[in-house]
């Protein structure tokens, strides 16, 4: 007995912004959650599992939210589960709702994902107790820099590719309303002459810090059957993670990241990612992660990536749209970052992507990442239902 | 809160507990990372099977930053497992019990055909009645500070005051606990504790469970192979969880609806059980789970001395279904059932039902 094919029929997102004062913790998650609820014109009572995801709680400075966020998700009677997989978690959540519905177990779940970051401090709640870890890693960005160098020194792209991505991506979260960062004003320059962060990471090369919810509606084949809008149909899942730290690891390109494209793609039966599929999200929070991923994915070659952005292929009239969105350059509500790769990738599928609409696309990768590149997550939906 | 679909629901694939490892629970671990405390009860649970890492289709664990105290605690454990070449991972921030959940339902997907789960938690670093107020309603109830025990007593005075259960009772379910603990050699308390003073009336010491550090690891596994790798497998039949309202004002503290509706979809009703692992922190709570899941004077409850004896937080849970597939392996039961709670006087809870093979 195969799987039950799983359906996206409803998405709905928050408006990000830096800080959402009008509203608790509770009404930021339960607006996308009636998004979603109202593009699948389904009710509360529609839905028989809830799957909740976010990155650290400290980053709200609430225990395990979902206790308190049960009422407010219209949880109450109902299975309620709590995913946390780092940065990777928005992605890792959705698949955990989606196994609930390809085991049998569920026949239409909802899952979401939030940060409301301006509750706390995300800047105190990564910097972590010095017997734990190292005490020069100055946030995120100070991880990763040194792994950008890498890149560049290995395939020996030139320093402005990376200027290029957070132009390209900022230009696309214009055509996005949800789209937390609208910089009416970008230029390439602009990009250019920001500061110098963590070299060679750019102020403009670099995620900022959201409030913001996405949520999804998952169903299986007779839910989508009564689905008002066409539906998105996962392809293909997976998670797959690596240890932090090991003498072994590739920074620049995981094995993990590898692996987890390889089995995605097996499940959608694709041997060519670059020909048969029409967009990707990313998980993009420092701009060289584009060439770096498109590398990773199977997209391009090793050490070929950057010449795939510098050509413009992943422009949104590329012939390899990446981050149609605006993408985690434009909007970064950590814990929902990789559920909106997802959501958007299925936005793609659905035709309903409005102004950031991909003409055509019937096959979208959404992917995200977490930890010290440690987790990742990535499903590939598609238009058309899954060949079973 | 309204019931919804109370049937019994059937699960495609047979999966079954296949080995149970616990450490030996104790007050302070200082000379322990969590990593450390975990690798023992990995190793035992990987060794009894005679599967390595390699041979583990899905990893799961549970676990909590706000024990920790610090963001992504649960990274440096997957560092433990030998996460490589890759794995199929995923974390809950929830007790281990969610963890086993999670991996069920991968295993029905025929994703997997293994999985390993484990959780752990260490309370001595902090204190755990303070650590557990942040993780209520942030902006009307957090900022009182109340506190496990205290909410755990105005539960225990709701019994009291509907003519449920008294003092004298709930000092009896302590005893009985705390005496079949000396049959645990990795109980924290057992033996003849002194039911002693007031903590929060009507609660006294001995009403509640001791604070310690602790970890946990099931290895399932789906259909036949199952018994290839244990003698009597523990079959989870069903297994369910369900929630609350957050809000202790609409809520009924004397009963356990949750539980209750988790327990009929798992289809624990459907014929008698002869053990059940209850995790029941507090005396009272046994009180509210026992008329929930319509357990008669004739059922071993908490053999393994429960979470009066070890209270791992984020392991409690898990231990409680690995106790009950340990008494099935072992042949002591044959049919039980297991839950797990979380959050404020039972918000949260999860049952499962386990059944050996006929014989």
């Amino acid at each position: 007995m195969g799987k039950e094919p799983v359906a996206v029929v409803g998405i709905g997102q928050t408006k990000h912004v830096a800080a959402r004062r009008d509203v608790s913790i509770a009404g930021l998650v339960r607006e996308a959650a009636q998004r979603a609820l109202r593009d699948a014109e389904l009710t509360w009572a529609d839905i028989d599992a809830v799957v909740i995801g976010k990155a650290p709680d400290f980053f709200e400075g609430v225990m395990m939210p979902e206790l308190y966020l049960a009422d407010a998700l219209g949880a109450v009677g109902k299975p309620m589960l709590r995913v946390h997989t780092a940065g990777s978690v928005g992605g890792s959540t959705a698949l955990v709702a989606a196994n609930l519905v390809a085991g049998r177990v569920h026949g239409t779940v909802l899952t979401l994902a939030f940060e409301k970051q301006s509750e706390s401090n995300a800047m105190w709640g990564l910097s972590l107790p010095i017997p734990f870890q190292q005490p020069l890693l100055a946030g995120a960005g100070g991880f990763f820099a040194p792994h950008v160098r890498a890149y560049m020194r290995r395939t020996g792209a030139p320093e402005t590719v990376g200027s290029l991505v957070a132009y390209k991506d900022r230009r696309n979260a214009l055509k996005n309303p949800y789209a937390h960062l609208h910089e009416h004003d970008i230029t390439l320059e602009k990009v250019q002459a920001s500061p110098m962060l963590w070299d060679p990471i750019r102020y403009s090369e670099t995620c900022p810090s959201s409030d913001g919810a996405c949520a999804m509606v998952l169903t299986d084949r007779a839910g989508a059957a009564r689905s008002p809008r066409p539906p998105a149909w996962m392809h293909g899942g997976a998670m797959r993670s690596e240890p932090t730290l090991f003498a072994g690891k590739d920074f620049v390109s995981p094995q993990a990241g590898k692996d987890c494209a390889a089995d995605v793609y097996r499940q959608a039966g694709i041997a060519e990612p670059r020909r048969e599929i029409d967009a990707v999200e990313m998980y993009v929070p420092f701009s060289w992660y584009e060439p770096m991923w498109l590398e990773n994915l199977g997209f391009a070659a090793e050490g070929e990536g950057w010449k795939l952005t510098e050509s413009g292929v992943t422009e949104l009239d590329g012939d390899l749209p990446v981050n149609m969105s605006g993408g985690v350059l434009s909007t970064n509500p950590i814990g929902a970052s990789g559920m909106i790769r997802f959501a958007e990738a299925a936005l793609q599928v659905r035709g309903q992507a409005g102004e950031h609409q991909v003409e055509g696309a019937r096959r979208a990768l959404g992917h995200a990442y977490g930890g010290g590149a440690q987790f990742f997550s990535m499903w590939l939906v598609g238009a058309a239902p899954p060949a079973t | 809160m309204a019931p919804r679909k109370p049937s019994v629901m059937r699960p495609a694939r047979d999966v079954a507990v296949v080995a149970f490892g616990q450490t030996d629970h104790l007050r302070t671990t200082d000379e322990l990372s969590e990593v450390e405390m975990l690798m023992p009860v990995l190793h035992q649970v990987l060794a009894a099977t005679g599967l390595r890492t390699s041979d583990i289709g899905f990893t799961c664990s549970g676990s909590c930053d706000y024990l920790a105290g610090r963001a992504f605690s649960f990274t440096m454990a997957l560092d433990g497992v030998g996460a490589w070449p890759p794995i199929s991972e995923s974390h809950v921030e929830m007790d281990g019990a969610w963890a086993l959940y999670e991996a069920w339902v991968k295993l029905q997907t025929g994703e997997a055909d293994t999985a390993l789960v484990y959780s752990y938690g260490k309370s001595s670093p902090g204190s755990v009645r303070d650590v557990l107020t942040r993780q209520l309603d942030p902006y009307y109830l957090a900022p009182l500070w109340p506190d496990s025990v205290a909410l755990a007593a105005l539960q225990a005075q709701a019994l009291i005051d509907a003519g449920e259960t008294d003092e004298p009772a709930l000092a009896g379910v302590a005893r009985r606990s705390r005496a079949d603990a000396t049959a645990n050699s990795h109980a924290q308390l057992s033996g003849s504790v002194a039911q002693g003073e007031y903590v929060v009336r009507p609660l006294r010491t001995g009403d509640c469970p001791p604070v310690g550090d602790g970890a946990a690891a099931v290895i399932l596994v789906a259909g036949e192979r199952a018994r290839d790798l244990c003698e009597r497998p523990a079959w989870i039949r069903g297994i369910d969880h369900r929630v609350e309202a957050h809000g202790l004002g609409v809520r009924d503290l004397t009963d356990s609806p949750s539980t209750r509706l988790a327990a009929e979809r798992a289809g624990v009703f459907e014929r008698p059980v002869d053990t059940a692992e209850l995790h029941a922190p507090f005396t009272s709570q046994e009180i509210v789970l026992r008329k929930a899941l319509r357990i008669g004077d004739d059922v071993t409850v908490n053999p393994s001395g429960g979470a009066l004896a070890a209270n791992p937080m984020m392991a409690a849970g898990l231990i409680r279904i690995g106790e009950a597939a340990a008494r099935i392996h072992r042949g002591a039961s044959h049919r039980a059932v297991a839950h797990a709670t979380s959050g404020p006087c039972l918000q949260q809870n999860l049952v499962a039902l386990l059944e050996g093979d006929a014989r």
